[in-house]
């Protein structure tokens, strides 16, 4: 980044509406622009470039995730074509680690957050539930890692989550009623005495080791 | 309440105290005796040369020197053992003060004794044995147990606060001591500088093991649990390598020749020493877990192996001055992922038990000649330096953490409060350790020696049981973050994914994460290091197999529910049966939760539930049985009728795959089902298994049964095709095998299609399938009718 005024007011805006510090911004827009080889976008094609990125089993997923408008605050569903600089910062904001300091609602709003986000991996057709199939879906790919297991393996796990899913937001159901899927108040529900800021958070502080892109 | 506790053990200690009261007092007096009747035995044989007419052959000798150190030894340790049990019956007991009390109460006792009847005790310890014999298995057990994921995770902080911590508080109570001594009216004048630092040195060796356990029952915060169990771990070692440096300075010739060469010397050869050692230990670690391979015929040696190449380690790294203690603890840790995958499951319970049971025997031991020590006359007491000593202590430990902490809180990401920090401070209890070293000063080199002793076993006395004891309610006080251990498979799905994620998005980031490396070297691992270590690199799709698990375990809940009826499906049963299939027990969920783990990046530890004096207690077996016998009779019944599946499903054609397995063997089963247990010790390995079986559950053992009766056939397939049959026949054969572990979790054969029938059998699962009121899709039902099919099918045998 440039000392141009411009650039810096630029992020101090950034700054305030993502909330990372400005020399997060920079090295976060450096590898911006490593990663979309100097573009002012970035698409889908461009994670090709991350290497350790393929061993990752939800890779998929996570690329997805950048892409999703949900996420990106764009709209209720669909995937943007390719995203900028600030909507990449906004997808990298969700992983910042909470601070404690604030208050009990900002933190409860930030756990919220972060909670969607997940909750938008899960949910693929942006239906607003995660069904059966979904769920599955997901534990296929988290154990698709190792050749050895079959899908019915992971579809049985599937399911016994979605049972247990269930049990946790519904209760007692009688035999005839269907569980359509997890909506987010469940989702909510499920996570409810795991704490979520100490998981899901990446420490942006110390950078100083960037992996190259080929 | 404590009383109720002497209460029960009393008789059997009473009785126990009777017999050595006996024994020294017998051993007193025969002492001319013994040796008389040493000389009557020749004179009985000579009598029948008839040499000596007027002896007598006696009737009845007393022998007692022959026999007196073991006979004491023994003694000792079953008495420890009485009163261990006698601990143990009291519930409340063990979560109020740390075992550690018991022992040196045990061994108070046994010095008494041995002091009121003034009987010469055996010697047992001296600095050759202690450090030969009493001190490895103790270092092994606490190696081998340890939980290596929350370890690693936590490492930096640990090495931090264990290394530099151990130095920091050892040369500042040397040093506030010597500053003490030189206060002339004290009359410690003749204590130079360096003893007052081999003391510091020794004082400082912390023994929190005690407390552990106490922090168990509290269930404190992961992170705190393995910040003290990792200053446990590598204290040891650390204060043992300063002890050896200072005593080797002392052996030089004047204090006042050190220059600042030696100084640096030492220091370079402190550093050399803890490298070197965990270096050999993880050569050694390797050369076992690749012997071990080999093994499958000789599976009695394994155990064998095991234990003579982690004391090999030990040794060989003795012999080079190396630290042996942080060798044969790396070497524990190395061996344990692969040799746990390698050997037989016999031999893994042996390991597990046999080391436990040496190190219960060191400390043991240990203890008793600390009460022995205790109760005697060479005691020298001087108030200042035992007062100053004790100060100093408390107000070197505050330091030390307060200060470390504060540092190393910049570089954490979950940093610890102050309440966990007063917690790791007053957790200093100090053990065995600092009475063994204190007890092996040479006295050519201490003149002051006994006070030495005297001081360290003040300060044990008082940290163990003043601290010991009210760590417990400080920590409920305190309300110290507990952990949050929600059993569920959702928890542990997401928390995988979350895993991965951040994983992701750290490479997006070109963000060199923890993650990263521990990824690599799981990568690492499975490429070359599982290839060459294991044998016949056995992909770990236990999945299948413990949600199998899983399965049976809800069948049997539901059998215990006394849902199982044999005919049809009534509906006063059905609320049962909803509200039954509701929860995915613990045992499933760890099962699942085990599953995900072994197939992702990082395993994170969820559960910590580590005891040193404790391995898990048996399942009720007679239950498990009973519920065996239950179903099989319903399964016969079910089968004589012939239902047919619903969902009108060809019977068997699809639960095929579901139960096939790319290979079959046997001690492979074993060893996934290890693998599985291990968790119970919290060995969360990267990739490796840690899931915790809940002992409690009746049904682990009634997994081990059907599943090792699947053994049986598998074998025979194996070897000869036979068919599939013989898990009937199993049957009576297994029930004798019970309590060989909780085991759980072998492999199937893809034969066991041959078994159609038994699908039909499931009967319960089709019950159980409808009785579940949410109904799925169509699909869904599918599949869980798989599970329950295929559980139920296992369950017969």
């Amino acid at each position: 980044m440039g000392a141009a005024h411009s650039a810096s007011a630029e992020v101090r805006e950034l700054e305030g509406k993502t909330g990372f510090s400005s020399d997060q911004i920079e090295q976060l827009h450096r590898r911006f622009k490593q990663l979309s080889g100097d573009q002012p976008t970035i698409r889908k094609e461009n994670f090709n470039n991350v290497p350790d990125l393929e061993l990752n089993p939800i890779r998929s997923k996570i690329v997805r995730a950048f892409f999703d408008n949900r996420n990106l605050r764009k709209g209720p569903s669909g995937l943007a074509d390719e995203i900028n600089f600030e909507d990449f910062l906004t997808i990298m904001s969700y992983f910042r680690p909470i601070d404690p300091t604030l208050g009990e609602e900002q933190v409860e709003l930030y756990r919220k957050e972060k909670l969607r986000f997940l909750f938008h991996m899960y949910d693929s057709d942006s239906d607003g539930r995660i069904t059966l199939e979904e769920y599955r879906n997901v534990v296929e790919e988290l154990l698709s890692g190792n050749p050895h297991i079959e899908k019915d393996s992971a579809r049985s796990i599937a399911d016994g989550a979605m049972m247990e899913a269930a049990s946790v937001c519904v209760g007692q159901m009688e035999p005839d009623q269907v569980y359509e899927g997890i909506t987010f108040e469940d989702f909510l529900k499920i996570w409810q005495g795991i704490d979520i800021e100490t998981k899901m958070h990446i420490r942006f502080l110390n950078m100083e080791t960037m992996a190259l892109c080929h | 309440m404590g009383l109720q506790m002497f209460v029960t053990f009393n008789p059997w200690n009473l009785l126990l105290l009777f017999t050595a009261l006996e024994c020294s007092e017998a051993s007193s007096d025969l002492k001319e005796s013994a040796t008389s009747t040493a000389q009557h035995v020749p004179n009985a044989w000579f009598a029948a040369a008839g040499s000596e007419p007027d002896e007598r052959i006696s009737v009845f000798e007393l022998d007692y020197d022959y026999v007196q150190i073991p006979y004491e030894v023994t003694l000792w340790i079953l008495l420890a053992s009485l009163a261990k049990i006698g601990f143990h019956i009291y519930h409340r007991l063990p979560g109020l003060m740390p075992e550690s009390c018991l022992l040196i109460l045990v061994g108070v006792l046994v010095g008494g004794i041995i002091f009121g009847t003034d009987h010469k005790s055996p010697p047992v310890m001296n600095s050759s044995i202690y450090f030969l014999y009493l001190l490895p298995p103790i270092v092994l057990e606490s190696g081998y147990f340890m939980p290596t994921r929350p370890f690693f995770e936590n490492f930096g902080s640990i090495l931090w606060w264990a290394g530099l911590g151990a130095l920091v508080n050892a040369f500042g109570i040397g040093l506030c001591l010597y500053l003490v001594c030189q206060i002339k009216a004290f009359g410690l004048g003749d204590i130079n500088l360096l003893q007052n630092l081999l003391f510091g040195s020794l004082i400082s060796a912390v023994d929190p093991m005690a407390v552990l356990a106490v922090f168990q029952e509290a269930r404190v915060n992961e992170q705190l649990y393995m910040m003290i169990f990792g200053e446990a771990l590598l204290n040891d070692g650390i204060s043992v390598v300063l002890y050896n440096i200072l005593i080797a300075f002392t052996k030089m010739h004047k204090f006042e020749d050190i220059e600042a060469v030696d100084i640096l010397a030492g220091c370079a050869r402190f550093v050399i020493v803890g490298v070197g050692g965990v270096l050999f230990g993880i050569a050694f670690g390797f050369i076992s877990a690749f012997i071990t391979r080999f093994t499958q015929n000789v599976s009695a040696i394994e155990p064998l192996i095991v234990f003579m190449f982690s004391y090999l380690s030990y040794l060989a790294a003795e012999t080079l001055y190396l630290s042996g203690i942080l060798a044969i603890t790396a070497c524990a840790v190395t061996m344990k992922k692969y040799v746990e995958e390698n050997v037989s499951q016999k031999s893994y319970t042996t390991i597990k038990y046999f080391m436990k049971m040496l190190s219960s025997v060191s400390e043991t031991l240990i203890f008793i000649f600390m009460g022995v020590s205790t109760v005697g006359k060479n005691h020298e007491w001087n108030w200042a330096f035992i007062c100053f000593t004790l100060v100093f202590c408390q107000i070197w430990r505050a330091v030390s953490v307060f200060a470390l902490f504060y540092v190393s809180n910049k570089f954490r990401t979950f940093p610890f409060s102050i309440k966990d920090q007063c917690i790791i401070f007053y957790s200093g209890v100090r053990g065995a350790g600092s009475f063994s070293l204190a007890f092996l000063l040479p006295l050519s080199l201490f003149p002051r020696k006994k006070l030495f002793v005297t001081a360290t076993l003040v300060v044990i006395y008082f940290t163990t049981f003043i601290q010991g004891i009210t760590i417990g309610p400080l920590v409920r006080y305190l309300d110290v973050k507990k952990t949050n251990k929600k059993e569920s498979i959702n928890e542990e799905l997401h928390i995988r994914l979350m895993d991965h994620l951040k994983a992701g998005i750290e490479d997006v980031c070109g963000h060199w994460g923890h993650y990263q490396v521990r990824d690599k070297f799981k990568k690492f691992d499975h490429r070359y290091l599982r290839k060459i270590l294991i044998r016949k690199n056995l992909p770990k799709s236990s999945i299948v197999s413990l949600y199998k698990k899983l399965e049976m375990k809800q069948a049997i809940e539901m059998v215990e529910t006394g849902i199982l009826s044999s005919t049809a499906f009534s509906v006063p049963h059905l609320a049962q049966r909803i509200q039954r299939t509701k929860r995915l027990s613990p045992e499933d969920v760890e099962s699942m939760r085990d599953i995900l783990t072994r197939n992702m990046y990082q395993v994170r530890q969820r559960t910590l539930s580590y005891n040193k004096y404790s391995l898990k207690p048996q399942t009720s077996e007679k239950q498990a049985k009973e519920i065996l016998i239950r179903r099989q009779n319903t399964l016969r019944e079910s089968m004589r009728k012939g239902h047919s599946l619903p969902w009108g499903k060809p019977a068997g054609a699809k639960n095929i795959r579901y139960l096939s397995f790319p290979y079959s063997n046997p001690p492979s089963a074993g060893r996934d089902a290890r693998a599985a247990e291990s968790t119970d010790d919290d060995s969360g390995d990267p990739g490796g298994p840690s899931i915790k079986f809940s002992t409690h559950s009746r049904v682990s053992s009634l997994q081990k049964r059907p599943q090792t009766q699947e053994v049986i056939p598998m074998r025979r397939l194996h070897r000869g095709g036979k068919t599939f049959n013989f898990g009937y026949q199993r049957n009576a054969s297994l029930e004798e095998d019970v309590g060989a572990g909780r085991r759980a979790v072998l492999r199937p054969k893809p034969l066991f299609y041959t078994v159609d029938e038994e699908y039909e059998s499931g009967r319960e699962s089709e019950e159980e399938s409808s009785a579940v009121g949410s109904r799925w899709t169509a699909d869904h039902g599918h599949s869980r009718e798989h599970h329950k099919s295929h559980s139920s099918l296992l369950r017969r045998k």
